[in-house]
C-alpha cells in the first residue's frame, strides 16, 4: 500500500502550487454553468445591441462600417464584465476560510490568486473568440495581417491580465462577496467613456478630456488599428504603459492585502 | 518532558481589545489538549497563532519545537488545521478535494490517488467521493475537513470547534477518529465550548475565558472542582427552582434535597456538570465575573 511516510514529504517543484491552483480555477469555471452561458451571451447581446439597435444611427463609421469600429470596444467591455468575477471568486475564498487552510501549508497561499487570474485570461480570450466571430457574421470585415492579429492578441492578452488582476485586489480588500461585485461595479463603466463606441471628439469638451487620457482609449485605438490593417504607432506603447503601471499596483495592493487578511476572517 | 506546543506569555490585541491575555499552555507529545471556552474566549485566535496565521504582540509560542513566528516554515510543515466552518471546496467533489491538497503538498499524481483513496476509505466518503462538496451533510463535510488535513500525516493536528453544529452519530465518528488519531502518536490540541467532549477526549484540558487561562487540569480535576452532578429541582409548571450540588449516588442525592428544604419539588433531575457549570466555579474561585454563566444561574425561584 502507501509509501507515503511522515518526514518523507519532499519540497515540490517551484510553480507547483501555481499549477494545481490553475487547475482548480478552471474546473470552478466549467461548472459555473450560468458563468459560462453569460460569457457567451453577453458578447452576442452586445453586438446586438450596438450593431442593429444604436449601429442604425452612427453615421460618423467610413468604409469598413459601425461593426468594426466596435468590435474592440465589445471585446474590452466584455473583457471588463468577465474578469469582474474573479473579485467576487477571491472574495469567496477569503469568506470560506478556504485561503487560510492554505495559509497553514508549506506553500505560497498567494499561488491561490494565480488560479484565479489564469482561468479569467482564459474564459475571457474564449469570449474575445465569441465575439470575433459574431462581429463576422454581422459585417466585421478585419484587414489584419498575421502580425497585425498576433499584435492585437497580446494587447487584448495584456489588458484582460491587468483588470483581472484589479478586479483580484478588489476582492481581497471587499471582505464579502456582496461588497466585491459592488466596488468591481465601477470599473465597468469606463468603457463606454473611452473611444470604444463613438469617436472622442462628438463628446462634450470635459468629456473628451476624460475619454482621451484614460487607459481603456489607447487600449481600443490600438486594437482597432491592428485589426484594420494599420500601424497602432504610440496608441500600443500608452495602452501597454497604462497596463504596466496598473498591473505593478493591482500585485503590491493584492499582496500586502493578502498578507493583511491573515486569519481575519 | 518534551512538548509538543509551548506558549509562554503569549498575548494578541486586536485595536485595544485584549484577545489573548498571557497565556502558558504546554501539551506533551502525543497527547490531546482541549482548549475550551464559550464563543469570543479567545480560542480560533489562539489556534491561528500557533497555526501562523496571526502574529502574537508578545510573548512565545513554539510548535513542534520551532517558533510560529521565526520558522512559520517549519511549523506548517508539521501541522495541520481543521477549522471551525470546515474550509473545504465546495465547487470541487471530495475526491478532488483530497487530490488537489495532495498535490500541493507535493505528492506526485500516483501518490495523491493512493493517498485520496486511503483517506475516502477511512472516513467512510468512499461511496460519495465523486460528488461535489455542496451536496455534503454537515458531518460528511467536517470527515473530508479531517481527511484533508491527514493527508501528509502530520504531527501535530489543530482541531478548531470539531463538532459544532453536528449531531450525536457525527460527533461519535469525529471523536473515534481524534483517538484514533492519538493511538497513532499524533499531538491534538482542540477548542470546544463542550465539556462533555473535552472530557471524552482530552489528556487535560485549559479552560480559556476573555484571553485568560483560568482554570487547567485533566478532565477529573476540573469536575472535581465543580462538585460533581447536579441535581435540578423543577416545580409543577416545569420552571426550575434550585440547583443542588451531588455526587450522583442515591443516598447524596436524597440528603441533599432534604438538607435543601424543597418542599414542592415536581420534578427531579440529575445532570452531568457542563460548561457554564466549570465556569461558574472556576471564576467565582479566581474572583473574576462571567456574566454568561451566572445569567444561567440566575433561575426563577
Amino acid at each position: 500500500m502507501t509509501t507515503i511516510e511522515m518526514g518523507t514529504r519532499r519540497v515540490p517543484p517551484a510553480g507547483n502550487a501555481d499549477l494545481v491552483f490553475i487547475d482548480r480555477s478552471i474546473r470552478h469555471s466549467l461548472r459555473d454553468g450560468e458563468g459560462l452561458l453569460m460569457a457567451i451571451l453577453l458578447p452576442v447581446f452586445m453586438m446586438g445591441l450596438f450593431v442593429y439597435v444604436f449601429g442604425g444611427a452612427m453615421s460618423f463609421a467610413g468604409d469598413e462600417g459601425y461593426v468594426s469600429y466596435i468590435v474592440p470596444g465589445i471585446i474590452i467591455m466584455c473583457a471588463g464584465f468577465g474578469a469582474s468575477s474573479t473579485a467576487t471568486l477571491v472574495a469567496g475564498d477569503l469568506q470560506t476560510g478556504i485561503v487560510d487552510r492554505f495559509r497553514t501549508m508549506p506553500i505560497r497561499g498567494s499561488a491561490v490568486l494565480t488560479g484565479h487570474v489564469v482561468a479569467s485570461v482564459l474564459r475571457n480570450l474564449v469570449a474575445t473568440t465569441v465575439i470575433i466571430v459574431v462581429g463576422l457574421v454581422a459585417g466585421f470585415r478585419p484587414s489584419a495581417d498575421p502580425l497585425g492579429w498576433l499584435g492585437a492578441l497580446v494587447i487584448i492578452t495584456v489588458y484582460i491580465t491587468t483588470i483581472t488582476m484589479l478586479f483580484a485586489a478588489i476582492g481581497l480588500v471587499a471582505g464579502s462577496i456582496e461588497a466585491a461585485n459592488a466596488y468591481g461595479f465601477v470599473l465597468l463603466f469606463l468603457p463606454y467613456l473611452s473611444s470604444g463606441f463613438v469617436p472622442v471628439d462628438t463628446m462634450p469638451s470635459w468629456l473628451q478630456w476624460v475619454a482621451q487620457y484614460q487607459p481603456i482609449t489607447p487600449v481600443i485605438e490600438s486594437i482597432r488599428s491592428l485589426l484594420m490593417g494599420g500601424d497602432a504607432g504610440s496608441d500600443a506603447l500608452v495602452a501597454m504603459i497604462w497596463c504596466a503601471g496598473i498591473l505593478v499596483v493591482a500585485i503590491a495592493w493584492s499582496s500586502v492585502t493578502f498578507t493583511r487578511k491573515a486569519g481575519r476572517r | 518532558m518534551t512538548y509538543a506546543i509551548d506558549v509562554r506569555g503569549l498575548t494578541k490585541k486586536f485595536g485595544n481589545q485584549v484577545v489573548l491575555d498571557r497565556l502558558d499552555v504546554t501539551v506533551p507529545t502525543g497527547s490531546i489538549h482541549a482548549v475550551l471556552g464559550p464563543n469570543g474566549a479567545g480560542k480560533t485566535t489562539f489556534i491561528n497563532v500557533l497555526t501562523t496565521l496571526v502574529r502574537p504582540d508578545s510573548g512565545t509560542a513554539a510548535v513542534g519545537g520551532s517558533d510560529v513566528v521565526a520558522r512559520a516554515a517549519e511549523v506548517r510543515r508539521r501541522i495541520s488545521v481543521t477549522g471551525q466552518n470546515a474550509a473545504v471546496d465546495d465547487v470541487l467533489t471530495a475526491r478532488e478535494n483530497l487530490t488537489m491538497m495532495a498535490r500541493l503538498l507535493g505528492l506526485t499524481r500516483a501518490e495523491s490517488r493512493v493517498r485520496t483513496d486511503e483517506l475516502l476509505e477511512r472516513f467512510a466518503l468512499d461511496e460519495a467521493a465523486k460528488k461535489r462538496v455542496s451536496t455534503f451533510s454537515g458531518g460528511m463535510r467536517r470527515r473530508l475537513d479531517l481527511a484533508i488535513s491527514l493527508i501528509c500525516r502530520p504531527q501535530i493536528v489543530f482541531l478548531d470547534e470539531p463538532t459544532t453544529g453536528l449531531d450525536t452519530r457525527s460527533r461519535r465518528t469525529l471523536w473515534d477518529e481524534v483517538q484514533r488519531l492519538r493511538t497513532e502518536g499524533v499531538t491534538i490540541l482542540l477548542t470546544t465550548q463542550y465539556l462533555d467532549e473535552a472530557d471524552a477526549l482530552a489528556d487535560e484540558i485549559s479552560v480559556l475565558d476573555r484571553g485568560r487561562v483560568v482554570a487547567r487540569g485533566t478532565p477529573a480535576q476540573l469536575k472535581a472542582q465543580v462538585g460533581s452532578d447536579i441535581v435540578e429541582v423543577r416545580n409543577e409548571r416545569g420552571v426550575l427552582v434550585h440547583e443542588l450540588h451531588t455526587d450522583g449516588t442515591p443516598r447524596d442525592v436524597i440528603d441533599v434535597l432534604s438538607a435543601s428544604g424543597v418542599q414542592d419539588a415536581g420534578i427531579v433531575t440529575i445532570r452531568r456538570p457542563t460548561l457554564d457549570d466549570v465556569f461558574l466555579a472556576v471564576t467565582s474561585e479566581t474572583g473574576s465575573r462571567h456574566d454568561g454563566a451566572r445569567a444561567t444561574r440566575e433561575v426563577a425561584s
